[in-house]
């Protein structure tokens, strides 16, 4: 071992090289080890970001380069009734879809934290929407909201609850709730398998205790678990949010935001008329504009639910 | 306050029954303590008591009722667990008024009685801080108070000092002690640690794979186990133990495998040539003429006392001696046993003789 120490140079020898002397030196490491990621992120994420925003301003075509042309864009959005037909779309998409999923996902967790007979098996089911692709699971369902060929209406024509078929995906509304339930169906794994992770880092002696305090078990949901579980249902929920307010492929599949634009998401109008309908520029600054919704419901989940004070020890 | 009564208590998980019949009877105002290795089921049996655990067969009364199908809640009892279990999300304060608070307990009430309980256990500057701002001393004692103010009819500890570091556990032993002189609320404590269990318990309780190997004072437990797990558990350093013969010719002994006779006071009859296990406690071996040669192999020194390690008999004996006493590893000793405080143990049952 001794020859060992020996062997690292503690202080630079007095005549060593050029190279030798910046290979030692702290700062520099540092930088050329970042490098790799720094490169990747510029490359993959900071690029596209910033030429996607860049694209906003300008009045590029498919096929011609643009010119800076400023706010042009988005005062022209403005007065597009269409585009603020897709901003209310998305919104309500977004808070609909994102209470189920929340409430749906949060009873789930609760049913799959009990004991029962073949545990994992059932926690395994319950990840299958969330690893189907989406392509897949969408193209199912527009084949169950099929005009005539839908088995939701076939059963419930059996049934005789209804004499005709449901025109799911052509009516307006029917349209809206239709892919939102498809979103909730495919979100809500995320949800259930995360928060019941969180549940399960509930430690049960305070269930125990707050048994022997005399809790009623809805006692105990109130004043244990959802306090202690708030900082993971507000990770939870902002990612689900992000990812329902980005949606595009299940729409995209669906009705590709059809009927008269009724369930045009901004990200499905973005992509629709830059790259269908080769406005690159006005395109980018629909996605442009989400941005600033994406970054509110960021600092809302974070100075919001995020911090709690009970989990910051040592100080005051 | 009150009387707990255990009777025949039984429980199974599955088909592995752990508790086989446990009948305690606990009066007004004691302090017992249930002791003995991990697995031994003691912890189970306070969770019975607590209804954290359903009973299998037998009976618990709390107050002269039945509580086998009563639940939790309604048993009027606090338990105090080992990692604490307070609620991370609420103050000190709001930690030990929460059962109040579900009770709807008039606020003057729940602060006085918060209030009190602060002040006893020196919890009063810290009402407003979160467990996490504690150190591990001030959660245990939150957790107590937590206990205290539900003012319950039984007071149930279930290892509460093993999360403490050496010197916090025999303050809060202490502490614990005092409280019970001063509340008098009966008290069931689990522990694996017969330190605690002796200098605590008005009523000690060893259990062993799911049986109750003994029940009394603790002195009475020191000074006259039952059996060689008794003997074995309780006291330390712990009692030595020699296997042999008895042999009763003009002088009562008992011949050690070895062949060195061991010096016996007196002694029944009938014993002559049966396999016994020779018990005396560290203490009881002086170093003085006339004794039994014992080669040296560790000297422990802790300053009011010497604990000397040593081969007696071929077999390892440990000594504690009060005088300090200049010997060293190798050396040959002579180790004399108190023969009024010998313990005699049949080899084949383990029991007293």
């Amino acid at each position: 071992m001794a020859v060992d120490a020996d062997r690292i140079p503690r202080v630079a020898p007095a005549p060593a090289g050029l190279l030798e002397k910046v290979m030692s030196n702290r700062h520099f490491l540092g930088l050329l080890f970042m490098l790799p990621a720094a490169a990747l992120l510029l490359l993959f994420l900071t690029y596209p970001l910033g030429l996607g925003v860049w694209l906003g301003f300008t009045d590029t075509r498919i096929g011609r380069d643009g010119v800076f042309i400023g706010l042009e864009n988005f005062e022209y959005l403005l007065d597009d009734t269409v585009f603020w037909l897709s901003v209310f779309n998305t919104i309500l998409y977004t808070v609909v879809a994102s209470i189920l999923k929340f409430g749906l996902g949060l009873w789930l967790a609760l049913l799959l934290n009990q004991h029962m007979p073949c545990k994992a098996f059932f926690r395994a089911i319950v990840l299958l929407p969330w690893v189907v692709p989406t392509v897949l699971s969408a193209i199912a369902f527009w084949w169950i909201f099929d005009a005539q060929f839908s088995i939701l209406s076939w059963a419930l024509r059996e049934m005789g609850l209804i004499d005709a078929n449901i025109n799911f995906l052509g009516d307006k509304w029917n349209a809206r709730w239709s892919v939102i339930a498809a979103n909730v169906w495919r979100g809500i794994p995320f949800v259930a398998i995360s928060l019941l992770a969180g549940l399960q880092t509930i430690p049960q002696s305070l269930y125990e205790a707050a048994t022997l305090d005399g809790t009623t078990p809805w006692q105990r949901f109130r004043y244990i678990t959802l306090p202690l579980l708030t900082p993971i249902i507000a990770v939870v929920m902002t990612f689900s949010v992000l990812f329902t307010f980005t949606d595009f492929q299940l729409i995209y599949v669906l009705t590709r935001g059809g009927p008269i634009n009724a369930t045009h998401l901004m990200a499905t109008l973005s992509f629709q008329r830059a790259i269908p309908g080769g406005f690159l520029g006005e395109g980018a600054a629909i996605a442009t504009a989400m941005i600033p919704f994406l970054l509110s419901a960021i600092l809302f989940s974070y100075f919001g639910l995020q911090r709690r004070r009970w989990q910051h020890g040592g100080q005051d | 306050m009150a009387s707990v009564a255990i009777r025949d208590v039984r429980k199974a998980f599955g088909q592995v029954e752990i508790i086989h019949g446990v009948s305690i009877d606990i009066e007004d105002g004691e302090f017992v303590i249930l002791v003995g290795p991990s697995g031994c089921g003691k912890s189970t049996l306070l969770r019975m008591i607590a209804g954290l655990e359903s009973i299998t067969g037998g009976e618990i009364c709390i107050a002269d009722r039945v509580v086998n199908q009563v639940p939790p809640k309604e048993r009027d009892i606090a338990m105090v667990f080992q990692n604490y279990a307070l609620y991370p999300h609420m103050t000190v304060g709001e930690n030990m008024a929460f059962s109040m608070k579900l009770r709807k307990a008039p606020r003057a009430d729940m602060e006085a009685r918060v209030t009190r309980a602060a002040e006893i256990l020196g919890l009063t500057p810290y009402l407003d801080r979160y467990p996490r701002q504690l150190s591990g001393g001030q959660r245990q004692r939150v957790a107590m108070g937590r206990a205290i103010v539900r003012d319950p009819q039984v007071f149930l500890f279930d290892e509460p000092l093993s999360n403490l570091d050496a010197k916090l556990r025999v303050q809060m032993r202490t502490e614990i002690k005092e409280l019970h002189q001063r509340l008098k609320t009966t008290t069931i404590y689990v522990t694996h640690d017969q330190i605690e269990a002796m200098t605590m318990a008005d009523k000690i309780v060893v259990m062993h794979d799911g049986i109750i190997e003994q029940m009394g004072a603790p002195l009475d437990l020191y000074d006259r186990p039952d059996n060689l797990f008794v003997a074995g558990f309780i006291g330390s350093p712990a009692m030595n133990f020699i296997k042999g013969r008895a042999a009763v010719n003009g002088h009562a002994s008992v011949m050690s495998d070895t062949g060195i006779e061991l010096p016996l006071g007196a002694v029944s009859g009938g014993l002559d040539g049966r396999p016994v296990v020779y018990g005396i406690r560290p203490e009881n071996l002086t170093i003085a003429e006339g004794g039994l040669p014992a080669e040296v192999v560790v000297v422990e020194p802790t300053g009011s006392e010497t604990q000397v390690f040593a081969k007696l008999a071929g077999q390892e004996v440990v000594a504690v001696l009060r005088e300090r006493v200049n010997i060293g590893p190798g050396d040959i000793i002579p180790l004399k046993p108190d023969t009024s405080l010998v313990h005699l143990f049949d080899a084949g049952t383990g029991q007293r003789i």
